[in-house]
């Protein structure tokens, strides 16, 4: 076949996640007393290229705000290694880490918890301004009107707090905190899935222009499929805290390659081009304190075999620019 | 919507409905002026001694009597009234700051300091409070400083738990970690994102506090191990009535209504603020 095992792009990228676990402790098992960890995210490479959008998808659990954090190292890994705009920010920490992160910014799923309720929204949006000194008093409550205007605000908005606005003005909000220290890359974690469908267009759209105006690079969350083809240009798809399939978003679609993506395609009828077989995904996604072993998807796939419960497959290239885990690609 | 119900104007027109609360307010509104201004309220001098009208039910001249050395009850309770607002009030602001201190670190960085402040508080909580006063008034001298200082010293610990679990909570919060992504740094999150919205909880435990140290202080007064006379305040006023309690029930009567209509009065308004500030607590 193609090629060899992915290996992320790290020259020329924004952002490239290389071999990153992540765990979580649990309470002790009740039985054995034993500590038990919840595998978050379980070795994961990926890479988003400058002004880019990749889209990051998978079921609830599978670890994609895990990932997302620690891509803009709100999280540390357990081992991996990261590395945003030329530099290793794996480890990095204090003061170097604070200004670092003028570059990298995040927009939250839930419009409530994301904003302080008791903060006005102009300090909301100015908080970076503020803490880096770049702006203050007047200047600040000027440029953040501006700034709330551009995101669809009214200008009035800044002198106001947050419960006075609905779930997509709050989350325009959010997006323009994120964009207020005109970052490189920013993490969209689920940015339109509390929002009303009417709404999240809108919301979408104004990430997309932003992203023309801004070049910056999108690292967005979505467990939506429709969202993510609208919005990535390259797309990852993740189960239980590792990349099934991940390849540009066109061929993606158009031919999903990976067990996996092809149930997750086919549960979403309008989406496929080709008329697709209908695979139903059936039975639960197994507990990340306890993944499968061998290939994590083999309890719920179609094209199992023995083998599948015993080794791991890798993500390497089955066709041209196309990543797949799976033995029999 | 989640946090809406702050301390905006929602929440004055919701503390205003509930009647108790506005009772309870109006309570110690009243008091507040009697503590400003007690000529307004009683024209005598509250230790002048008159030995000719030694215990004197209510009359024109004493509206509440006199005590046994003459002196006039009314004017006694009214210039005790700023004694129990000032113990309340101190107090409760010692209490506060500490207990505030304490919790938010102790939330916020976790770990061993955690660790060592939680165990510092339990074993604060282990001596019974007001035996812990006790022991400790009984090496310093008695003054009303002294009381205020104590009782504020071995009254954080609450505050302090209160705090801690709030913190604990709002650093997991998104807005937390927007503001670390912004750059800011632990001093401004603390100040700026968690302080601020653990105040509805405080304020309520504060206005609760302050009716426990009004009761306090007159304990240890009624004691003689707190206010000295003779500087009128309501426990040592009650000391002096519980020794005539036979024939001048007045000495006892009133100061004790006084401590009464005063600590349900900040119950009822620290309760009230608890129900506006959030109203799913309240259970109708
Ligand atoms: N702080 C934490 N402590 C313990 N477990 C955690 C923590 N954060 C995440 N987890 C666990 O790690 C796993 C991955 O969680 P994560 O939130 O990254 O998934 P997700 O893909 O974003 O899910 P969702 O679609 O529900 O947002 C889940 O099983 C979750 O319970
Ligand atoms: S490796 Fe086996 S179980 Fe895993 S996706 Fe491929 S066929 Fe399915
Ligand atoms: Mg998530």
């Amino acid at each position: 076949m193609t090629g060899g095992i992915y290996r992320p792009e790290t020259d020329g990228a924004l952002l490239a996640m290389v071999n990153v676990y992540k765990t979580f402790p649990v309470r002790k098992s009740f039985f054995s007393g034993e500590d038990l960890r919840v595998r978050a995210v379980d070795g994961v490479s990926l890479t988003v290229p400058p002004g880019k959008t990749l889209g990051l998808v998978g079921e609830s659990g599978c670890g994609k705000t895990t990932l997302a954090r620690i891509a803009i190292r709100l999280l540390a890994p357990d081992s991996g290694s990261i590395r945003f705009d030329g530099n290793d920010i794996t480890r990095m920490e204090g003061e170097v880490l604070r200004v670092t992160r003028r570059q990298m910014q995040i927009v939250f799923q839930d419009p409530y918890s994301s904003l302080n309720p008791r903060m006005k929204v102009r300090d909301i949006v100015g908080e970076g301004w503020l803490v880096h000194g770049l702006a203050r008093g007047k200047e600040l409550r000027e440029r953040a009107e501006r700034l709330l205007v551009r995101v669809g605000m009214p200008a009035e908005a800044g002198g106001k707090y947050p419960h006075e606005f609905s779930g997509g003005q709050r989350q325009r909000i959010g997006i323009a905190r994120a964009i207020a220290l005109s970052p490189k890359l920013v993490v969209a974690d689920e940015p339109v899935s509390a929002l009303d469908v009417s709404v999240q267009a809108q919301i979408l759209n104004l990430l997309k222009d932003l992203q023309e105006e801004y070049g910056m690079a999108y690292l967005f969350v979505s467990h939506d499929l429709r969202v993510i083809r609208h919005v990535s240009d390259a797309v990852a798809v993740m189960y239980l805290g590792k990349v099934m399939e991940t390849g540009p978003v066109e061929d993606l679609f158009r031919e999903p390659l990976h067990p996996y993506t092809r149930s997750l395609l086919s549960a979403v009828p309008m989406l496929g081009d080709a008329p697709s077989e209908r695979i139903v995904l059936s039975g639960e996604i197994p507990s990340p304190i306890a993944p499968p072993p061998g290939c994590r998807f083999h309890t719920r796939c179609f094209m199992a075999k023995k083998e599948c419960a015993e080794v791991c497959p890798l993500l390497r290239e089955v066709a041209s620019g196309r990543f797949a885990a799976c033995h029999f690609l | 919507m989640k946090e809406s119900a702050g301390m905006g104007r929602g929440f004055a027109r919701r503390l205003l409905r509930n009647r108790l609360a506005a009772a309870g307010g109006a309570v110690i509104l009243f008091f507040f002026l009697v503590s400003a201004l007690p000529g307004l309220f009683s024209s005598h001098e509250p230790n002048r001694i008159d030995i000719v009208n030694i215990l004197r039910p209510p009359s024109a001249a004493h509206p509440l009597g006199t005590d046994d050395l003459g002196r006039d009850v009314l004017a006694r309770v009214v210039h005790g009234a700023r004694v129990s607002l000032k113990v309340g009030f101190v107090a409760v602001g010692i209490a506060t700051v500490l207990g505030l201190l304490v919790g938010l670190l102790s939330g916020f960085y976790g770990g061993w300091v955690d660790a060592v402040l939680m165990r510092f508080v339990d074993m604060m909580l282990c001596f019974p409070t007001f035996f812990l006063i006790l022991s400790v008034i009984a090496f310093l001298e008695p003054s009303i400083w002294n009381i205020m200082a104590v009782i504020g010293l071995t009254g954080w610990m609450g505050v302090a738990r209160l705090v801690r679990a709030e913190t604990l909570s709002l650093k997991e919060r998104d807005f937390v970690a927007a503001a670390r992504a912004q750059g800011a740094g632990d001093a401004r999150i603390i100040l700026r994102h968690v302080l601020p919205n653990t105040l509805a909880p405080i304020l309520v435990a504060a206005t609760l506090g302050v009716a426990g140290a009004i009761l306090t202080e007159s304990a240890l007064s009624f004691l003689g191990i707190g206010v000295q006379p003779p500087t009128p305040s309501w426990g040592n006023i009650l000391t002096a009535g519980k020794d005539n309690i036979e024939y001048a029930w007045w000495l006892s009567l009133f100061p004790g209504l006084a401590i009464l209509v005063t600590v349900l009065g900040y119950n009822l308004l620290g309760e009230g603020i608890r129900d506006a500030a959030d109203p799913r607590l309240k259970g109708r």
